[in-house]
């Protein structure tokens, strides 16, 4: 089912008139604006999806992805109105319907499945219950006998049990990955013609994703649904569309078949993009995307990628380009677009080597480390070691322990038996009982830069505070040292007064850091210190980790479930699953050649771009 | 990493106030509502009654002008109450006493109320079930019996009032900050405080209550709000300072009996009462409305 998208020649958006009974559904000039402003957030939005056939919309955030799918089911957020455009399915344009016939409509012809699944389903409704009221909703069958039928049916389709007792329990007995089956049952209750799905496997873990996104393709093959799967996720696209539609600041910017967009981008966007996402297959230093997209208002005249474009040339400005057919079946929003399509593939990085440490004189030692939150112990006899000047990559699905690992080494979680040696002698379990030399050199770096900095402080109060608490310098000084530390993760002097609202999440990550830092710490604990972030952040972010460690010699513990991310920044990798070390070894040897069964399936789940362009 | 690969070089063109100094961005939305603007009219008006009244007043508040209940004259604008002492004259000196203990009341409440329930956010252990029931303890006793008891064995001097009102007022707010600390407390940036090794105190009050502003805004001016009516209360159930010390609240005991003789020395302490509360409730009502974002044209949140 690869091939449904690939082999037609590409659709033209705005040219209209010639009606293919092919294409499921033709989107055409589609314009979402702000109502107080008049400022498009998404605009010239044209793309079909024939049946079955899975589009993948891809974005960073703020890009409108979420806006344009949204749009499709004739919805808008408050304060958002659509301008213009249709959405025709069939002989029926969506966008013209009177609101009693559009609600109809949706969860009948058009369903929609949201990202966070146990935000969707009534807490207080039996699964059963509600998918039967999908039916009724919409008249499915002819009596409750057939729709019964349906939803044992539908259960099935989505491979979850099919008995009674199961349709009995409520969403709260059901696992994340369970609960967004049971919304893609709904979605696909009444046999859609078209199903948006809003990043659905967001939350999830690799294995439970990769389930996820095979039941959608699936699905959508067999009852002919065109699927529209909005994500910023290239990995997961790659695992799961036909084709691609790259957006940036609310247009389109390149369009065309999902292997072939991989293989050899038009767009320079599309092609920073896939250079900033790590790779399982080769080692490779990732490559951020300077700048930051333009917001509603703010957009400049020429293209809107020219100011943060390296090819970028002076009749870039002249006029927004418009999106062309550049070969058959791509079409590419850049004046310089056959250039681009020249270059040799974006995944050909500089590559950087690693030996295996020596652990002899490790500056952290974990002897027979268990933890536990009450009854319930969640780390079982952990021994670890840190060797000076090393990476080391703690991977694991959520649920595996590795954060609580972290927390404990940083003296975050209180409940530990076991001895963490710090520099060889005994760190305290609370952080507040250790030495304060101690809590100076192990640092920690949260996952949520959202929620570790405190709102009210500026950047400049959040990094001089600890130098006043280990009493480094004060005043002048200790503003002076914070300038300094600011300009080591490439935010210079004028952020010092900033707070953390009005930076962005890269932002926030490396006010983060400068605030570990400028303790210089032997030891910097990162918890999944990019996960909150794009992936052209992520990549920026990893990078200028990777390159402090260098510098400064720190040793560094990484936690992160990205298995791909970890090439790009550890020399060992120790993978955890339910609180106990799997497997420790080099990058490279446990990538290439995992001997544990469990390293194995993360694996094989776990999507890339190999799998899509093999 | 070359120096221009960052995630963000641009600054945001339009950032509103409300990121910058979230107070001062309440303040700004408060006052952009009628409500808020009407309800700091009355009050500024009733303060500055309470304020000035004693200099433009034409009589002593106990001077005797003329004969009991009379009704309005030359002499005495607003007639004579009870006991012949101008109407007008007491009104002006009631108010200072009124607002002072009432200020005074709430502050002391506020600050007490802040301190117990945010140490019992931050403690989440059994130190928040402790504070937390003896709270539950004096909130489950009306708020006027207990200055009652309070004032009825001491003696209804201006601390005691001060204390008894400001006492039950704590339990109220630290149920509030308690509950707006919980969420503030689980955030990373608490933790990363503590990693750190900052003082608990500092966590307290220079950490998390930054971030309970709003909320705390709020309070205050309903607080405030329920102190005067209650202090009020007090003084027409005959509590006050000195037996004949002019004030509104007792105003309005004095004079009841006269009700349909001579109105003015029951209606005009009534409506001074009663628009004072009303104004402060009014502000209150304003910052809970910026605070919570409604009130803002569509489009803008």
């Amino acid at each position: 089912m690869t091939d449904v998208g690939h082999d037609r020649p590409g659709p033209v958006a705005g040219r209209g008139g010639v009606k293919e009974a092919a294409a499921a559904i033709t989107v055409e000039d589609l314009r979402v604006e702000l109502r107080r402003t008049g400022h498009d957030i998404v605009a010239d939005i044209g793309f079909r999806i024939g049946p079955g056939e899975v589009l993948g919309l891809v974005g960073e955030s703020g890009s409108g992805k979420t806006t344009a799918g949204l749009a499709l089911l004739g919805h808008t957020r408050r304060g958002v109105r659509i301008a213009s455009g249709s959405v025709r399915i069939g002989d029926t344009d969506v966008l013209r319907l009177p609101p009693a016939a559009l609600r109809r409509l949706r969860g009948g012809l058009i369903s929609y499945v949201p990202q966070d699944p146990s935000a969707s389903l009534n807490p207080a409704v039996r699964i059963g219950t509600q998918l039967l009221e999908t039916l009724e909703a919409h008249g499915f069958g002819s009596g409750s006998d057939e729709r019964r039928a349906r939803v044992t049916e539908l259960m099935a389709e989505v491979a979850l049990p099919t008995e009674a007792r199961y349709l009995r329990r409520y969403p709260h007995e059901l696992s994340g990955g369970q609960q967004q089956r049971v919304g893609l049952a709904m979605a696909f209750a009444n046999r859609p013609r078209l199903i948006v799905l809003d990043e659905p496997t967001t939350g999830l873990d690799v294995s439970t994703q990769a389930h996820v996104l095979t039941t959608v393709r699936d699905l959508a093959a067999t009852h002919g649904t065109a699927a529209l799967y909005v994500t910023h996720d290239l990995a997961v696209v790659a695992a799961i569309a036909d084709r691609l539609a790259v957006m940036y600041a609310g247009r389109i910017v390149e369009e065309g078949g999902t292997t072939a967009i991989f293989d050899q981008p038009a767009h320079p966007y599309t092609r920073r993009l896939i250079a900033a996402i790590p790779h399982l297959g080769g080692r490779r230093e990732l490559q951020g995307i300077p700048g930051r997209a333009p917001s509603p208002g703010s957009r400049p005249p020429g293209c809107f990628f020219a100011p943060r474009c390296s090819m970028h040339v002076p009749a870039c400005d002249d006029g927004q380009p418009a999106l062309r057919e550049v070969v058959p079946d791509r079409r590419a929003r850049c004046i310089r677009a056959e250039e681009v399509l020249t270059l040799p593939p974006p995944t050909a990085g500089r590559s950087t080597t690693a030996d295996e440490p020596s652990t002899a004189d490790a500056v952290l030692r974990l002897r027979s480390v268990c933890c536990a939150y009450g009854p319930v112990q969640v780390l079982h006899d952990i021994d670890l070691d840190l060797a000076p000047g090393e990476c080391l990559a703690l991977v694991g699905e959520s649920g595996s322990g590795k954060t609580t690992l972290a927390r404990s080494i940083a003296g975050l979680h209180k409940d530990r038996t076991g001895e963490i040696l710090f520099d060889g002698h005994p760190l305290e379990g609370p952080a507040r009982a250790r030495a304060q030399d101690d809590r100076r050199r192990v640092q920690y770096i949260f996952q949520s830069p959202y929620s570790s900095l405190n709102p009210r402080r500026t950047v400049g109060q959040a990094v001089s505070r600890p130098l006043e608490i280990f009493g480094t310098a004060r005043g002048r000084e200790a503003e002076q040292k914070a300038t300094a530390m600011l300009d080591l993760v490439s935010l210079g002097k004028n952020y010092l007064d900033r707070y953390p609202d009005e930076l962005s999440g890269g932002e926030r990550q490396r006010v983060a850091i400068a605030r570990a830092l400028v303790c210089e710490p032997a030891v910097l604990i990162c918890d999944e210190v990019t996960s909150a972030l794009d992936v052209s952040v992520q990549a920026a972010i990893v990078d200028l980790l990777a390159r402090l460690q260098r510098d400064l010699g720190l040793s560094m513990l990484f936690v992160t479930h990205n298995l791909p991310l970890v090439r790009s920044i550890a020399g060992r990798v120790a993978v955890m699953s339910l609180g106990r070390i799997v497997e420790l070894g080099t990058v490279d040897r446990v990538l290439r050649d995992p001997r544990d069964a469990y390293t194995q399936r993360l694996l094989a789940d776990t999507p890339s771009l190999e799998t899509a362009s093999a | 990493m070359s120096a221009d690969v960052i995630d963000v070089v641009a600054v945001a063109p339009d950032t509103p106030l409300e990121a910058r100094r979230p107070l001062a961005g309440q303040v700004r939305g408060a006052l952009r509502l009628w409500r808020t603007r009407i309800g700091l009219a009355l009050v500024t008006m009733l303060v500055l009654v309470a304020l000035f009244g004693s200099v433009v007043a034409p009589h002593s508040p106990t001077a005797f002008v003329g004969a009991p209940n009379v009704a309005p004259s030359a002499t005495a604008r607003l007639g004579t109450d009870a006991l012949g002492q101008d109407v007008l004259s007491r009104f002006l000196h009631g108010g200072t006493r009124i607002l002072g203990l009432g200020v005074a009341s709430t502050a002391l409440g506020l600050v007490l109320g802040v301190a117990v329930g945010l140490i019992a956010a931050y403690s989440r252990n059994f130190l928040d079930d402790v504070l937390m029931r003896v709270m539950d303890v004096i909130l489950a006793f009306p708020q006027i019996m207990l200055a009652l008891v309070a004032i009825a064995t001491v003696g209804p001097t201006a601390w005691v009032v001060i204390l008894a009102v400001g006492l039950t007022t704590m339990p109220r707010v630290a149920r509030v900050m308690r509950g707006a600390a919980q969420p503030i407390v689980e955030r990373d940036f608490v933790a990363a405080s503590e990693a750190l090794g900052e003082s608990r105190f500092r966590i307290v009050f220079a950490e998390i209550l930054p971030n309970v502003t709003s909320p705390l805004t709020v309070e205050a001016s309903l607080r405030l709000t329920y102190s005067i009516a209650l202090i009020a209360s007090l003084a027409f159930l005959g509590f006050t300072t000195s037996a004949n010390a002019p004030d509104w609240g007792l105003m309005i005991q004095e004079n009841r009996i006269a009700l349909t003789v001579q109105p003015w020395g029951v209606v005009v302490p009534a409506a001074a009462i009663a628009l004072l509360t009303v104004g402060t409730g009014l502000i209150g009502d304003g910052f809970a409305r910026a605070a919570a974002g409604i009130d803002r044209p569509r489009g803008e949140g």
